[in-house]
C-alpha cells in the first residue's frame, strides 16, 4: 500500500494533473465516484477510512509483506522472453526486447491474489467474518476462496452460470477450498450479473460482510484500493528493470477487462512520461461484429456497478452483453481510472480478437514453454502489431497476468491439439 | 380537497366542497362549481405533486398508499390499465419502475419483471408515450423509479423535461446517493420534478439529516437492510428510525422495501409514517397472473385490502 502522506505532499507540490487522483470523492476527472444504494454508503465510507488508516499501520504492512513473500511467492520474476524476442527480430537483426512480468507464477496462478490477500487482512481488521466476491474467469474467485481458507473466513463467490460452465476447473477449485459458489442465472449469466448479485448480497449483509471486489472497478474506494494493492507489480518491475538493464521499461503492455493487472503495472510509471502504457481489450469476434468487450474502444460514458466510466450500452442506457473468449475480459465496463487515462491521453488502448488471442496463447506456449491465460494472451497478441513498429532494443514489458491451465478446455475446442 | 374519499373503484364522484370543483376521477374532467351556479365550465384537472398530496392527506388524517409496478410487465397496455386500476382503488401516488438491465437495488421479483419487460422490447420512449396518454386520466401523481444510467444516457436535462411533459411529478433514483445528486436536483427543480431521496437503517443520523434536508416530495425510508422484496415482518427498528426522521424534518416520510401485507401497512402507519410503499408484492401479482385481466383483477383486490388497512 502506498504511503498516503507522502503521496499527498507530492500532490501538493506537483503540478501534474495525473497525480491528483482520485479526489476525495473518488473521482478520476469525470470518472469514478460512488453510485451505490444509500444502504452501502456507510460501509464504503468505513472501508475507505480503514484503508487509509492501515496505510500507516506498520503491523498491518509487515503482516501483508510477509504473506506476499511467503504465501503468494513474491516477488514475481521479470523474465526475458528470449525466443519471443527472437520471433519479433526483423530481417536486419533489429527488434525490441520482450520481458514478461511473471504474475502467473504467483500462488493460485494470477495477479488476483495480491489484492485478495490484502483485502482479506482488511476484512479481519474490520471485524467482518464473512466475505463475498464476484468472479468471471474464476481467478479472482479462486484467489478469494484461497485467502478465506488461509484466514478462516466464510466465503461466498458469485459466478455467472455460463462462466461456471466454461471455467469448471476453477469452480471445483473454489469448492475444494471451502467456498460456496453461487450460480447467477439473471441477465446474461456472466461477470456483470455476478457483480450485480454480489452487490445485492452486500446491500443485504453489509453489517457482517466484506465484499472483496476483484478489479479496479466498482464504487470508490475500490478502484483506488485495488490499484494500491496491485501496485506491487509495477514497483517490482521498476526495481527489476533497473537491476537488469539499468533503466526503465520503454513500453508496458497489459490486458484490460476491469483493468486491475494493467493498473497494477501502470500505476508506478504514470508520472514517467517516457514510458508508454498500452492496454489491450477484447475485440471478441471483431469490433464491427457487435460481439466484443472493447469498452474503452467502443463504449460510451455511463454508470455501472457504482462508478462512472466507459460502458457498452444501447441508446436507452441498457447495458449490452459483451463477448470475449476470455471470461475474465467479458465485462461491459472498465475501471474508471482507465477511462481517465484514455481521455487525458496518458495510456493507449487497443483491442485484439478472440482468434488473435488464441494464436498468441499457442505462440507463447510453443516459444517459451509458458501457457498464458486467455486474458493475458490478449496483451501478448498485441505484440504482433506493436513490435514491428519499435526501434531496436526497445524494452517491452508484458504483464503475464495469469497462467492458462484453466483455459485449455476452451482452447482445445479451437485447436486440433 | 382533491384527494377526498377514494373508497370505491373506477368511477366515483369526489365529494364537492362549497365553491370547489367536482371531479370525475375516471374521466379527468372537472365540472367547475361556482356558488349558486351548478355548472360553469369544464376543464382538465391539474393533478397535484407529491408533497402537496401528502399535505392534503395530512389535513384529513390519512396515510398515503403508494404502490409500485414495473413498466412493461407483462406489457405496456397492461401497465396503462394497472395505473388506472391503482388510481381508482385509492392509490395516493403511484411509483412506476423503468425497467433496467442491471437493477442492483432490486430483489428477484422486480429483477425478473424488468428482464421480462425488456425482453418484450419495452423502451423509454414507449413508456413515455403510454404515460402521456394515461397520466391525464389519473387523479393521483406518478413518480418514476429509474436507475441512473438510463437517465444519464438520455441527458439529465432532457430526461427531466421529457418525464415532465409526460405528466410525471416525481423521481426516485436508487443508485445515486446524496453526494452525487447535485445535477439531478438542479435539473429536477428546473422542470418541477420532485426528487425523492432515500435514507436507510445503515444511514448515520448526521447523514440522514442532510438527506432529508435535500429530499423533495417525501423522504423514502428504506425499512430494511437489503434489496427490494417481500419480507415476513417489518423490523421494529423502523419505529425508531421514523421518530429520528420526524425530529429532523417536517417533510412527509414514506416507508418502503419489504412491505407486502395489510398487517405491515397498518403497523407502519401506526408508527407514524406518512405513507407506505408496496412494490414487489404488486409486481408479483401481475407477473404470476395467468392473464393480464386476471392480474388486474387481483391487483384491484390486493390494493383494496391494503388500502383498507390504512387510516
Amino acid at each position: 500500500m502506498e504511503d498516503r502522506t507522502k503521496q499527498d505532499s507530492e500532490e501538493t507540490n506537483g503540478s501534474s494533473v495525473l497525480s491528483h487522483r482520485p479526489d476525495s470523492f473518488g473521482r478520476y476527472g469525470r470518472f469514478g465516484g460512488k453510485y451505490v444504494p444509500e444502504t452501502l454508503m456507510h460501509a464504503i465510507t468505513e472501508l475507505e477510512a480503514a484503508f487509509h488508516s492501515l496505510a500507516h499501520d506498520e503491523a498491518f504492512q509487515k503482516e501483508l509483506g510477509g504473506i506476499l513473500r511467503d504465501y503468494v511467492g513474491r516477488e514475481s520474476p521479470l523474465y526475458f522472453a528470449e525466443r519471443l524476442t527472437e520471433h519479433y527480430r526483423r530481417g536486419d537483426g533489429e527488434g525490441p526486447h520482450v520481458y514478461l512480468k511473471r504474475e502467473d507464477l504467483n500462488h493460485t496462478g494470477a495477479h488476483k491474489i495480491n489484492n485478495a490477500v490484502a483485502q482479506a487482512l482488511l476484512a479481519k481488521r474490520l471485524g467482518k467474518k464473512r466475505v463475498i466476491a464476484e468472479t468471471g474467469a474464476g481467478q479472482h474467485g479462486v484467489a478469494t476462496a484461497t485467502v478465506c481458507a488461509r484466514f478462516g473466513l466464510e466465503c461466498v463467490v458469485y459466478m455467472g452460470a455460463q462462466d461456471m460452465e466454461r471455467q469448471s476447473l476453477n469452480v471445483f477449485r473454489m469448492r475444494l477450498l471451502g467456498a460456496e459458489v453461487r450460480a447467477v442465472h439473471s441477465g446474461t449469466a456472466t461477470l456483470k450479473d455476478a457483480t450485480s448479485e454480489a452487490i445485492r448480497d452486500w446491500v443485504t449483509n453489509v453489517e457482517t460482510t466484506h465484499y472483496i471486489l476483484g478489479s479496479v472497478a466498482g464504487p470508490h474506494p475500490y478502484p483506488m484500493m485495488v490499484r494500491e494493492f496491485q501496485a506491487v507489480i509495477g514497483k517490482e518491475t521498476r526495481k527489476q528493470a533497473l537491476e537488469k538493464w539499468g533503466g526503465k521499461p520503454d513500453i508496458l503492455v497489459a490486458c484490460v477487462g476491469g483493468g486491475s493487472n494493467a493498473m497494477g503495472l501502470f500505476h508506478e510509471f504514470i508520472d514517467d512520461k517516457d514510458v508508454r502504457l498500452i492496454g489491450v481489450e477484447a475485440a471478441g469476434l471483431g469490433l464491427e461484429s457487435g460481439k466484443h468487450a472493447a469498452t474503452l474502444t467502443k463504449g460510451e460514458i455511463g454508470v455501472l456497478h457504482g462508478a462512472m466510466s466507459y460502458l457498452l450500452q444501447d441508446d436507452d442506457g441498457q447495458i449490452i452483453e459483451p463477448h470475449s473468449i476470455s471470461a475474465g475480459l467479458d465485462y461491459p465496463g472498465v475501471g474508471p481510472e482507465h477511462s481517465f487515462l484514455k481521455d487525458v491521453g496518458r495510456a493507449e488502448y487497443y483491442s485484439v480478437t478472440d482468434e488473435e488471442a488464441l494464436e498468441a496463447f499457442k505462440r507463447l506456449s510453443q516459444l517459451e514453454g509458458i501457457i498464458p491465460a486467455l486474458e493475458t494472451s490478449h496483451a501478448l497478441a498485441y505484440l504482433e502489431k506493436l513490435c514491428p513498429t519499435l526501434p531496436n532494443g526497445t524494452k517491452v514489458v508484458v504483464n503475464c497476468s495469469g497462467r492458462g491451465d484453466k483455459d485449455v478446455q476452451t482452447a482445445s475446442k479451437y485447436f486440433n491439439v | 380537497m382533491a384527494i377526498a374519499l377514494k373508497s370505491s373503484c373506477f368511477f366515483q364522484v369526489k365529494k364537492p366542497e362549497a365553491g370547489f370543483p367536482v371531479y370525475f376521477s375516471s374521466k379527468k374532467a372537472i365540472i367547475w362549481v361556482k356558488r349558486n351556479t351548478p355548472v360553469a365550465a369544464i376543464r382538465t384537472m391539474e393533478t397535484v405533486g407529491l408533497s402537496e398530496t401528502f399535505s392534503r392527506l395530512k389535513k384529513q388524517g390519512k396515510v398515503a398508499f403508494i404502490p409500485y409496478i414495473t413498466a412493461g410487465d407483462p406489457d405496456l397496455s397492461t401497465t396503462a390499465e394497472a395505473l388506472k386500476v391503482l388510481d381508482s382503488c385509492g392509490s395516493d401516488i403511484i411509483e412506476l419502475g423503468v425497467p433496467y438491465s442491471d437493477p442492483l437495488a432490486d430483489g428477484p421479483v422486480i429483477q425478473a419483471a424488468a428482464t421480462r419487460s425488456l425482453a418484450r422490447g419495452t423502451n423509454f420512449n414507449a413508456i413515455i408515450s403510454m404515460l402521456k396518454e394515461v397520466t391525464p386520466q389519473l387523479s393521483c401523481p406518478v413518480a418514476l423509479f429509474s436507475y441512473y444510467n438510463p437517465i444519464l444516457k438520455r441527458g439529465t436535462d432532457k430526461f427531466m423535461s421529457t418525464i415532465r411533459d409526460s405528466g410525471v411529478h416525481g423521481l426516485v433514483v436508487p443508485d445515486v446517493p446524496l453526494e452525487e445528486t447535485e445535477i439531478l436536483r438542479t435539473e429536477a427543480k428546473k422542470n418541477g420534478i420532485e426528487l425523492v431521496l432515500l435514507t436507510t437503517p445503515t444511514t448515520p443520523i448526521d447523514r440522514m439529516k442532510a438527506i432529508v434536508d435535500a429530499a423533495e416530495g417525501f423522504v423514502y425510508l428504506v425499512s430494511s437492510v437489503g434489496v427490494t422484496g417481500a419480507r415476513a415482518s417489518v423490523s421494529d427498528k423502523v419505529q425508531a428510525l421514523l421518530q429520528e426522521i420526524k425530529e429532523a424534518t417536517s417533510k412527509p416520510v414514506a416507508v418502503g422495501f419489504g412491505i407486502s401485507k395489510p398487517e405491515h401497512v397498518e403497523q407502519v402507519a401506526g408508527w407514524g409514517a406518512d405513507g407506505v410503499i408496496v412494490g414487489s408484492a404488486m409486481v408479483k401479482i401481475l407477473g404470476d397472473a395467468k392473464s393480464p385481466q386476471e392480474g388486474l383483477k387481483e391487483l384491484e383486490n390486493f390494493t383494496r385490502s391494503l388500502k383498507s388497512a390504512l387510516p
